[in-house]
């Protein structure tokens, strides 16, 4: 017998549609500066975030997102059944150290930079099947941890690649819940890792984007909708080249997306701040979410969204041992209620 | 006897070899497609203005070197003494701005230029001991101070020996 709440081959629909009752997204000052700096709750002024270490900064980011979910939502720690999330960091600490602060029971998760998508899903998962009422759901990143883990010391000099993408420092967190008013969760659309043999670890966009269009595409035939069902479709951290290869591999497939299409990593950053490609990170899709989109969802710009939370899934020792990137996209429907 | 790599328990089959981890469901020829069409959309690196500023970058600091091997000749150092106090003033300049935070936008704008003078090592050296300073003096700045500097050593005095070997044979 095949599921019940399964459509199609990777995508899963809500009886009753899980509540986003409360967002919030925490950034870092250059995520401040940029176009949607007044989309996010709080945006510190320095990239220590007034801790001693770059890691402690990062997990300041997650908890002061978690908390502002919370106290938007008038809840306490103990009213959450569940909490999950994840990071970019090794056993991602960020995550776990946050939630070591919250004592809410805690599933850890780690989808790279398509964390926060994975955690939505899971969560709506929790709560329309009966395990929970209400679940905090988030992800972090931040751009000195990252670059300090994936790549090089933050004051060495080194020229990056047109394609390279920078890490956003910054957090958000959702408080889904069972009943409440907000926009709601209908679908969503579980990706596959695929690899189509894409080794440069600057140009993650492209290792990412035939996962993103996979499932993009694998959505529509799941679902029996096009496009045009979608006010907007948009993708974690592609990046503005990333984007067009998901375009054109869309394309391909059959499914024209371009004019309502665009992606968290071009949104974040303005082209005068040197940022290349775009913004990537956990924090990248979280924020522009948590932020941006889902105020725009609130005013009634957006009706009907499709988010797809994009991973690249290498680590610094497989990319050194020559391995390509793997890459996976994960899809939320959001729409307004 | 041939040596056996596992025996399967479940069918008590001996097997001599395994099949591939990374076997994709990819073929090979979707996968040089991709990448046909990634050619076309990556930007082609900026050679011609990247190698301008690398010299330009790169000769600005020469430039400054020179200035102050001319000061300490006139200060009465010989050439030798001259050479050694001016990449000293270098290496001290480089891990200063970097420790101010500028260096790593000189290398940023610079390229080449930035990174490979004396300026550039002592910035990776510097860099390294800022960045793993939280880890501790000794499993951080002690066994990290390298990690960028460290295979330019390695594989420089490697090349080094290998030309004075050959300088040996046939000079």
């Amino acid at each position: 017998m095949a599921a019940s709440k399964k459509n199609g081959s990777q995508t899963v629909w809500f009886e009753n549609p899980p509540v986003i009752i409360s967002t919030a997204s925490v950034v870092g000052p250059m995520e401040g500066e940029g176009p949607l700096g007044k989309t996010f709750d709080k945006v510190f002024n320095d990239t220590y975030c007034g801790e001693e270490t770059w890691e402690k900064a990062e997990q300041r980011l997650m908890l002061d997102a978690m908390k502002k979910a919370l106290q938007k939502a008038n809840l306490q720690e103990n009213d959450i059944d569940f909490m999950l999330a994840g990071d970019l960091l090794n056993q991602i600490i960020s995550a776990n150290f946050t939630a070591r602060a919250l004592s809410i029971p805690f599933i850890g998760l780690y989808g790279a930079c398509s964390t926060m998508y994975e955690s939505m899903a899971l969560g709506s998962m929790l709560i329309d099947g009966g395990f929970a009422e209400r679940v905090l759901v988030g992800a972090s990143s931040h751009y000195s941890t990252a670059e300090r883990q994936f790549r090089f010391p933050t004051e060495l000099g080194v020229q990056r690649p047109m394609t390279a993408q920078w890490t956003v420092t910054g957090a958000g967190a959702a408080v889904l819940a069972g009943r409440g008013s907000g926009p709601v969760i209908t679908h969503a659309t579980i990706g596959k890792v695929i690899d189509m043999g894409q080794g440069d670890p600057q140009d993650m966009g492209a290792a990412m984007a035939p996962a993103a269009a996979d499932t993009i595409a694998r959505h529509f035939q799941d679902t029996g909708r096009t496009c045009d069902y979608y006010d907007l479709i948009f993708t974690g951290d592609l990046g503005s080249y990333g984007k067009k290869l998901a375009e054109q591999l869309l394309k391909q497939k059959g499914y024209d997306i371009s004019e309502r299409f665009t992606d968290c990593g071009i949104l974040i950053y303005s082209g005068a701040q040197d940022v290349h490609a775009g913004g990537s990170g956990c924090g990248c899709s979280a924020v522009v979410t948590c932020g941006y989109l889902i105020e725009r969802l609130k005013a009634g710009r957006y009706k009907r969204l499709l988010g797809i939370g994009t991973g690249a899934l290498m680590s610094p020792c497989s990319v050194q041992q020559g391995e390509t990137i793997p890459g996976i996209g994960h899809g939320v429907v959001i729409e307004a209620r | 006897m041939s040596f056996k790599l596992y025996k399967d328990r479940s069918s008590g089959e001996n097997e001599t070899e395994v099949g591939k981890v990374s076997e994709a469901m990819i073929s090979e020829k979707q996968k040089k497609e991709y990448a046909e069409i990634v050619k076309q959309v990556k930007p082609k690196p900026r050679v011609w203005r990247n190698m301008f500023w690398a010299f330009v970058v790169g000769g600005f600091i020469c430039l400054i070197g020179q200035v102050f091997y001319n000061y300490f000749l006139r200060l009465g150092l010989n050439l030798n003494e001259a050479g050694a106090a001016t990449s000293s003033a270098l290496v001290f300049l480089a891990a200063f701005l970097t420790g101010l935070g500028v260096y790593d936008e000189v290398s940023r704008f610079g390229g080449a230029g930035g990174i490979v003078p004396i300026t550039g090592f002592a910035n990776s050296m510097v860099a390294s001991a800022l960045e793993y300073r939280a880890e501790g003096l000794i499993l951080g700045v002690g066994a990290r101070l390298f990690t960028i500097a460290g295979p330019v050593l390695v594989w420089g005095i490697m090349t080094a020996w290998a030309a004075g070997i050959l300088y040996y044979f046939f000079r």
